[in-house]
């Protein structure tokens, strides 16, 4: 078992508390099937692969990635970078990666090298064809609005009502999809053709009402060769929570 | 934000992505800091090849700090010869990319002219709705 990063100092009342969707990411994109595919993608004498997770929340995910870059892709020289909207998630991501990372190098392992939290919106500011993998737990809850990106007040100088609507207001963010609970990952699926690098691979996190066999579909029918494949999933009785987790890439790296 | 993390930004602006000009960002009122980390050897050689050497030539003149060499280096120049240990050139590449970091200032797009703040090392490229 691969150790989970502790987030123990991040704020649940304003930034997304790791769920069992984080920890499907986890085990997936550590089971041996991921590992096999990823160093094979990323084999030891190509430049090194840099990492995007959009989204990070606590940064379990990324801390996760980061602290066990060695295992998960067979080499140390992997870079990681996060951007969130949310500016308490940032600050609360880069303690929770350089901990994972403290921790790993104290326990002899073979971390990664972390780069960066930035603020944004999904990859806006990301050079395009940059990313090697993508990683994109979205806000997946249909919901009947989509809450906004902006305006959000950091003053510190706020009533406590106040703050309690902006806290609301950010954790609505990361859960609330908006139709089908799709709006967001839709967004982000558009944007995974310019910023994935020629051997670039997403990893979406889907819920059962996101129709992920629909999603696959519409991905197949991507100009240049891109496929999807559930490759982790979880809850598989009932619950409407149904998770899975696509992983996205072009059959034939295009050069 | 680190320096090497200038060779994977651009504006985000969906005018300007079609843009070279957009691209690298410009530091602007930076103020800079030093955080030692362990260097990884083979990090920095595998990361090097990724680089837009004449983007990285321009951010790290505009930040004031050490000239990059002309071209970016081979993996030759990483290695002392006699010892076998990082070479200067190695440990100086590792101190301006990895170690060097804007703490505060802006970043400053060269096609529309927008300016990122970067606030306690974390920049913010979250636009207001009216510029998306
Ligand atoms: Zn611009």
């Amino acid at each position: 078992m691969l150790p989970t990063p502790s987030t123990s100092h991040v704020d649940y009342d304003r930034i997304y508390e790791p769920a069992e969707d984080s920890y499907l990411l986890l085990d997936t994109l550590s089971s041996p099937s991921e590992v096999e595919f990823l160093s094979k993608q990323f084999p030891q004498s190509e430049i090194a692969p840099l990492v995007l997770e959009v989204g990070t929340g606590s940064g379990v995910v990324l801390a996760f990635v980061t602290g066990n870059a060695g295992h998960i892709f067979g080499r140390n020289d992997v870079a990681t970078l996060g951007v969130d909207v949310n500016e308490f998630a940032c600050e609360g991501t880069i303690q929770t990666v350089q901990g994972a990372v403290k921790d790993a190098a104290a326990a002899s392992g073979n971390p990664g090298q972390f780069l960066e939290c930035c603020k944004g919106d999904l990859t806006s500011a990301v050079k395009p064809q940059s990313i090697d993998v993508l990683i994109f737990n979205p806000p997946y809850v249909p919901t009947e609005h989509l809450p906004i990106l902006t305006g959000m007040n950091y003053d510190s100088a706020m009533t406590s009502s106040q703050k309690f609507e902006r806290d609301s207001h950010l954790l609505s963010l990361s859960y609330a999809g908006g139709a089908d609970g799709m709006e967001t990952t839709n967004r982000l699926l558009d944007e995974l053709p310019v910023v994935l690098s020629h051997r670039g691979i997403g990893y979406v996190l889907l819920c059962a009402q996101n129709r992920p066999h629909d999603v696959i579909a519409r991905i197949q029918a991507w100009t240049g060769d891109w496929t999807a494949e559930i490759v982790g999933s979880s809850g598989k009785k009932a619950g409407w929570e149904k998770l899975c987790i696509l992983r996205i890439w072009r059959r034939e790296p295009c050069p | 934000m680190k320096v090497l993390t200038l060779n994977f930004l651009t504006c985000a602006r969906k005018t300007c992505k079609q843009n070279p000009a957009a691209f690298p960002l410009h530091p602007k009122e930076a103020e800079l800091e030093q955080i030692e980390t362990d260097i990884n050897p083979l990090f920095i050689q595998n990361m090097l090849p990724r680089l837009d050497w004449e983007a990285m030539k321009t951010v790290t003149n505009e930040l004031g700090l050490p000239n990059l060499p002309l071209e970016t280096p081979t993996a030759e120049a990483l290695v002392d010869e006699s010892s076998g240990e990082p070479s200067q050139t190695l440990k100086d590449l590792h101190s301006l990319l990895m170690e060097t970091s804007v703490a505060s200032g802006k970043l400053v797009c060269a096609n529309c002219g927008h300016e990122y703040a970067v606030k306690e090392g974390i920049a913010n490229f979250l636009l207001p709705s009216h510029m998306v």
